[in-house]
């Protein structure tokens, strides 16, 4: 499959100022690690002890992977992928 | 530096005072052009709703970055409030900061009466205090204090 995936600006460093890239896959896991092969060091920003890392967000459409499968979460032909800093903090 | 326009500063203010004491969030977008230049007010739900934490709602922080996306801006300053502590950015804080071109801005409530109005950059990890000028308008330059005539 496919897609094309937008790219945070804080991660843009690993895609030579891209906003967006081609990646292909099945999986989220998949396109990660398809993104991987050709900017490499992204995945180490996205993915920790095999999971999402806690401070990013990850969209098919418009659905945070979060609440549908998280790495595992499957992709169609033509689906848009989005990766989001998490914006959030506080005093605790 | 960050230079902000005085009726944006009151509107986090208001904000951080009406959702006292749980912390208030949001964002003010400006044009992504390299102005730095804070102009669309967007307060925030916390979707965490507590007094020591706060987090933008996944669908809400997708919708935000599209529509920024679309209206070629970017989010210039982040701000929230600390409603017990300082306005100093926490661990939590720079752990979660990931906008290296924004101005982190925090607002302390913890005093009734005085609030406490402070910017910061966080790169990496790095947190760097910066001073901020309120001004009327973007228009003008500032050109000195008031009490000294400009030349």
């Amino acid at each position: 499959m496919a897609v094309t995936v937008s790219i945070p600006t804080i991660l843009r460093t690993h895609t030579g100022g891209e906003k967006s890239v081609e990646a292909s896959g099945a999986t989220v896991g998949e396109i990660i690690d398809n993104i991987e092969a050709q900017h490499g060091g992204l995945k180490a920003r996205l993915v920790k002890d095999e999971k999402l890392h806690r401070f990013i967000n990850v969209y098919v459409n418009d659905e945070d992977v979060r609440f549908s499968g998280g790495l595992e979460a499957s992709i169609k032909d033509g689906d848009t992928v989005t990766i989001l800093p998490a914006v959030a903090g506080g005093a605790r | 530096m960050l230079r902000i326009r005085r009726d944006l500063v009151a509107a986090i203010v208001e904000h951080a005072r009406r959702d006292h004491p749980d912390e208030a969030c949001g964002v003010i977008a400006g044009p992504d052009d390299g102005t730095d230049r804070p102009e669309r007010f967007i307060p925030m739900i916390n979707a965490a709703r507590s007094p020591t934490f706060y987090e933008f709602d996944s669908a809400d922080l997708l919708r935000l970055y599209r529509e920024m996306g679309a209206r070629d801006e970017i989010p210039v300053v982040i701000y929230h409030s600390h409603t017990a502590t300082e306005a100093y950015p926490s661990r939590t804080d720079i752990k979660f900061a990931q906008e290296p071109f924004a101005h982190y801005v925090l607002v302390s409530t913890k005093d009734p009466d005085e609030h406490e109005f402070r910017s910061y950059r966080i790169v990496e990890g790095v947190v760097t205090e910066e001073p901020v000028e309120v001004v009327e308008s973007y228009m003008f330059a500032n050109t000195g204090s008031d009490d000294v005539p400009d030349a």
